[in-house]
């Protein structure tokens, strides 16, 4: 079944598009992340203009997250105390990151930025999380005693603290403020929600249990990435109702099978998988900026960059 | 179709608009479509449309043999066409080449090779092929291979089907009647589609009409459309909105099939 776009201006597969919110919404589900490091090119490669991909998968994903978070909320797995000031942080990062953004780009060379952050993050962040949880999966397999839980970093030495229930930590609330200002950049100049990189920080940085994290993770997705379409919208026009409404009807169906699924398995295999997941795309971004594209040409609208 | 086509130009020949050039004077155009006005709405799918005519002259003509070219051109917009090329090992965006006016759309039809019916000359004045269609003055100075650009930008197109030259597709009958078909693809824009007829003996243009094919958005493609260009904010916030409520939707669905 065709249908036809009204702002991309393109006729696709209704139910390709249905298909692909539903891959992206059940990995939302199942990890946390936002999925717009991979709907986006997905979207791409069915020949959605670029503009339009971007903006329109950010209000895909305020579906899929709003979804995911509901059924976390119910399993009291969202810790709201934590999300609030992460989220706090990420506004604060996501003005900053906006301005960053015009800077590089009257500097010129801002793609290459934006592809190579992408591969640096992508690639660091699913490296040190294949290696943890691989380490973490011989420990059980052993029978081993598992290292404590708790362990006392520095981030527990700093002063302002405050309880945070449902992750069970009494920490400061200075490292998720900046840990929220530092994916607010990122966002703003990448693109993304930022689940891939938080996640883990709230892991291993944080010290916050698995199951809370990607609750936690989703609710602050939901309102970065509502002020991303907002911003769209505004300014180049490109999100595309239609294309949003038929990926979110297979998104927010995947979330809730996702997060099943999620429930399903252990925290080790759940953080071993997105870690996979994290280098595919990165070694597919980095093999895109290696090797030589087949089409050295391409078309876009004037006045971008 | 065919009989069809010639059938339905016998009742529209004497209400047709004739835009023939009386340079030649010796023979004229008259031109129909099968459709003047393309509906894209929600599950438009792209479209054919028939274009058909009829050569009237006032007494035989001899010399070389009469043919025929029809084009179609979707409304010309802006492109910019960047390159590609290695900086460090990496493959990334370096040159780009803006084009002043591109036809989003652009389609040939013709009786004959087109190097065989129609002259290098003619094809300047006139601006029938594809290369000549596109107008491009401003590659930056730094940039000595444009024409690379512009091929590019054709080459891409005929890939995706925008831009068609079908040769040998248009029926002529005793040098009298013609018709042919080009079929619109379904990523279409909106805007003026300008339908041209040239009559060429020996490569030179002798005859030309040109018609018009409006295609726009309709109803709810129409709506969104307006909206999103006109409301922006209430646009956005509607989306949000769509989002958040879909999202609470789908989670209290699968609570209820699940209790």
């Amino acid at each position: 079944m065709q249908i036809y776009l009204p702002i991309a201006e393109v006729s696709v597969n209704a139910f390709l598009i249905l298909g692909l919110g539903g891959i992206v919404g059940i990995l939302s589900g199942m990890f946390g992340v936002g999925g717009g490091f991979l709907i986006t090119p997905l979207l791409f490669f069915v020949g959605i203009p670029p503009a339009v991909a971007v903006a329109t998968s950010a209000n895909q994903i305020v579906a899929s997250s709003v979804s995911a978070v509901l059924a976390h909320l119910r399993r009291r797995t969202v810790d709201l105390r934590m999300g609030t000031v992460l989220l706090c942080g990420g506004l604060v990062g996501a003005a900053a990151g906006v301005q960053v953004f015009a800077l590089l780009r009257q500097m010129g060379q801002v793609d290459l930025l934006v592809q190579l952050s992408y591969v640096l993050f992508l690639g660091v962040i699913g490296l040190l999380m294949f290696i943890e949880s691989l380490n973490a999966i011989r420990r059980d397999s052993k029978g081993g005693p598992r290292g404590p839980r708790k362990r006392h970093n520095w981030v527990h030495a700093l002063p302002m603290k405050m309880k945070f229930r449902t992750s069970g930590l009494y920490i400061s609330v200075i490292p998720p403020a900046l840990v929220g200002v530092f994916v607010g950049i990122l966002s703003a100049i990448m693109g993304v929600g930022g689940g891939f990189i938080m996640v883990p920080a709230m892991i291993y940085l944080l010290g916050m249990p698995t199951k809370v994290v990607i609750g936690t993770s989703l609710f602050q997705i939901i309102f970065v990435t509502a002020a991303t379409t907002l911003m769209h919208a505004v300014t180049t026009h490109s999100v595309d109702m239609a294309l949003a409404l038929l990926l979110l009807f297979g998104g927010v169906i995947g979330a809730q099978l996702g997060t099943r699924i999620g429930l399903m398995m252990k925290a080790e295999q759940l953080r071993i998988l997105l870690a996979l997941l994290v280098l595919a795309v990165c070694g597919k971004l980095g093999l895109d900026l290696l090797l030589r594209p087949d089409e050295l040409y391409s078309l876009g609208a004037p006045g971008q960059t | 179709m065919i009989r069809h086509a010639l059938a339905l130009l016998a009742l529209t020949l004497p209400l047709l608009p004739v835009l023939a050039l009386p340079a030649a004077a010796q023979e004229e155009v008259l031109a129909g479509l099968s459709q003047s006005r393309i509906s894209i709405d929600a599950d438009f799918d792209g479209s054919e449309i028939l274009i058909f005519g009829a050569i009237k002259r006032q007494a035989p003509v001899a010399g070389p043999g009469l043919e025929v070219i029809v084009t179609v051109s979707g409304p010309r917009l802006p492109v910019t066409v960047r390159r590609k090329d290695r900086f460090a090992g990496i493959w990334l965006n370096r040159d780009s080449v803006d084009v002043d006016a591109a036809p989003s759309f652009y389609a040939i039809a013709t009786t004959s090779p087109l190097s065989d019916i129609l002259s290098a000359t003619a094809n300047l004045r006139h601006g029938i092929t594809i290369d000549r269609a596109i107008r491009s003055v401003g590659a930056p100075a730094s940039i000595r291979d444009s024409n690379s650009f512009t091929e590019a930008l054709i080459r891409i197109r005929e890939e995706a089907e925008l831009y068609q030259i079908n040769e040998n597709t248009i029926d002529l009958v005793e040098e009298t009647l013609f018709d042919t078909s080009v079929s619109l693809p379904a990523n279409l824009i909106e805007g003026n589609y300008t339908v041209r007829i040239f009559l060429t003996r020996g490569g030179e243009v002798v005859a030309e009409s040109e018609s018009l094919i409006y295609v726009q958005k309709v109803g709810l493609e129409r709506f969104l459309y307006n909206l999103a260009y006109e409301q922006p904010l209430i646009y956005g916030i509607l989306s949000i909105a769509i989002a958040i409520f879909a999202g609470w939707g789908a989670s209290t669905v699968f609570r209820y099939i699940r209790s």
